[in-house]
């Protein structure tokens, strides 16, 4: 089998779960070869190599802060003339694919973007898409050059497979374009102690129904009862109810939890198209001609400011 | 200068397994409507200052792509440019950022204004690709934007931070929905759209050989494409003071509690 290299989403050496994701998904295909940029590559070498990579190829310059993006290209491309993989895999994060996509035109090859599987092939890696808000259900290759695939969080569950992890600076030479977008100013997001959107395995979302930022509360204390992730409906972002980087639907995250619980959300095919492929869909909205009821496993009519907290109750009771 | 966003629209599969288009009226992709705004904001500031602007839109499609340029043409861009050829059919995102890449060079630029992502495939990498592919500096994912004395500047809103980016032009960039409210063309707007010019540009024109777009010159193949079987209604209960304990006990059975 050949080498696969991971590009390794992390935050100062904390490896997200997405990177993991792919280790397991890079397993299927060839050996996991891990690339880690920035600082922390000592610490996150160790969760890498338990995961399954072989080799933690890494890189720390300031270029990586100190500028937007094309840095991170020149290093993953100076791991692709290291090790000549069979693939590429890049977490679906924004800036993930537009790594990903710079690097297809660089090294001439084809790119697949958010596939949700992948499995080997006679002809090389095939990735399965969710395209069309979830309606169709692609497989697709890459047919010229080494295939670049970016994969969505929650496509994988990972597995633990230890392996060697032998970490290896990486040599990188940045080109004349690595310093074009200077960062002048970062504010880290402050965490709220809640799993990523995109990641968890549990999203409780709130929409219109909420009817006010006040009341998010409701939605806030369901979702931590179950150790789940927040999200809202466009509207309740448009309202001002809570922060545009909890949106879920077409121009907001793309979910796909273990368990989604919409609250006063009505379904529109916008907000659909960012969490039809979650695996177990419950609703409460008490219209009950609501478009979200046609996707659901379990609905309830009723009004959510019953129904929520009393679930939050019944979910507590139960837990101890 | 000139700003230059860029258009799409879709949907379907046809039988060679690439997007149907002819089922579909072309319509302004709803985060390309963002990149339209800005672009016209970003000039009319300069038409303040006493300097020249101009917005041109570009699109690559079929012939009712042109709908789309029409829609930016209304909210006030000055002209537009749309390349169509058979030879485009299947297209991937290596041949669609080949060709606007082209056709945008050809049109030439001080600033390229995309939206985020596209919201038919290729999700999120195309500003990336053509900034790749022009050599252009990228300040991309932008929740909000500024130029002046030579440089755009703006906010970019990811996961872990907020960061502001700055970069010299000529750049690309792309924008979010957060990056304000998108105008409705006025009455006034539709009618003048109608005087403005559109510029048609096939392969030949921007020295595309064939082979390198369309379904000969893809880098990825659709190998299947099955539309997923729709979701069947599940169970609903009308909550009476018990549907609360009736859907944790749902939870409960699937395991989730």
């Amino acid at each position: 089998m050949a080498d696969v290299l991971v590009y390794v989403d992390h935050m100062d050496g904390a490896v997200r779960k997405p990177t993991l994701e792919l280790l397991t998904l890079a397993r299927r295909i060839g050996h996991p070869v891990a690339v880690h940029l920035g600082p922390g590559g000592a610490d996150a070498a160790k969760i890498l190599a338990e995961y399954g990579a072989v080799r933690v190829l890494t890189s720390d310059a300031a270029e990586f802060s100190d500028y937007s993006v094309v840095p991170k290209v020149d290093a993953l491309q100076a791991a692709y003339d290291a090790v000549s993989p069979a693939a590429v895999l890049v977490p679906s994060s924004a800036e993930g694919k537009e790594i990903a996509g710079r690097l297809a035109v660089r090294i001439g090859s084809g790119i697949i973007t958010d596939a949700v599987d992948l499995e080997n092939g006679d002809d090389g890696p095939i990735a399965t898409q969710s395209v069309f808000a979830a309606a169709f259900t692609t497989k697709s290759r890459v047919s010229k050059g080494t295939p670049v695939i970016t994969v969505k969080p929650n496509s994988a569950a990972p597995e633990v497979a230890p392996a060697a992890g032998t970490v290896e600076e990486l040599a990188v030479s940045f080109s004349e374009a690595a310093t074009g977008t200077k960062v002048t100013v970062r504010t880290s997001r402050g965490s709220s102690g809640r799993p990523e959107l995109t990641e968890a395995a549990i999203v409780v979302s709130g929409g219109r129904g909420v009817n006010g930022a006040e009341n998010f509360v409701v939605i806030e204390a369901l979702a931590d009862s179950l150790g789940a992730a927040v999200g809202a409906s466009r509207a309740a972002v448009d309202a001002g109810w809570y922060p545009h980087a909890n949106q879920v639907g077409q121009t907001g995250k793309s979910v796909s939890p273990q368990l989604y619980i919409a609250a006063g959300i009505s379904g529109a095919i916008q907000h659909r198209a960012g969490m039809q492929t979650s695996k177990t869909i419950v609703a409460i909205n008490k219209d009950e001609e609501a478009p979200i009821f046609e996707l659901v496993d379990y609905g309830v009519i009723g009004d959510l400011f019953d129904v929520v907290p009393a679930l939050t109750g019944e979910v507590e009771t139960r837990k101890s | 200068m000139k700003y230059v966003p860029d258009a799409t629209g879709d949907r379907h599969f046809a039988k060679d397994l690439t997007t149907d288009r002819d089922a579909v009226d072309g319509l302004l992709s709803e985060l390309d409507e963002y990149a339209v705004e800005q672009a016209l904001q970003i000039a009319e500031g300069r038409l303040q200052e006493g300097a020249d602007a101009e917005v041109t839109v570009v699109t690559v499609g079929p012939e009712d792509a042109r709908d789309a340029i029409r829609k930016a043409l209304s909210m006030g861009a000055d002209e537009g440019v749309h390349v169509e050829d058979d030879g485009i059919h299947g297209s991937d995102a290596m041949g669609t950022s080949l060709i606007l890449a082209k056709a945008i060079e050809k049109t030439g630029y001080d600033l390229v204004v995309t939206g985020m992502a596209s919201t038919d495939g290729t999700m999120g990498v195309l500003p990336a690709m053509l900034a790749e592919r022009l050599g252009l500096p990228q300040v991309t994912c932008l929740s909000a934007i500024d130029v002046a004395d030579g440089k755009v500047t703006g906010r970019r809103d990811g996961d872990a931070a907020s960061e502001e980016l700055e970069a010299t032009l000529p750049a690309l960039v792309s924008v979010t929905d957060q990056s304000g409210e998108v105008r409705y063309p006025s009455f006034k707007g539709i009618m003048a759209a109608k005087k403005k010019p559109v510029t048609s540009l096939d392969l030949d024109d921007l020295g595309i050989e064939a082979d390198e777009v369309g379904l000969d010159g893809a880098w990825t193949e659709v190998e299947d494409a099955a539309p997923r079987p729709a979701r069947t209604r599940g169970t609903i209960v009308k909550d009476e003071g018990e549907g609360a304990k009736q859907l944790a006990g749902f939870l409960a059975d699937q395991k989730f509690i």
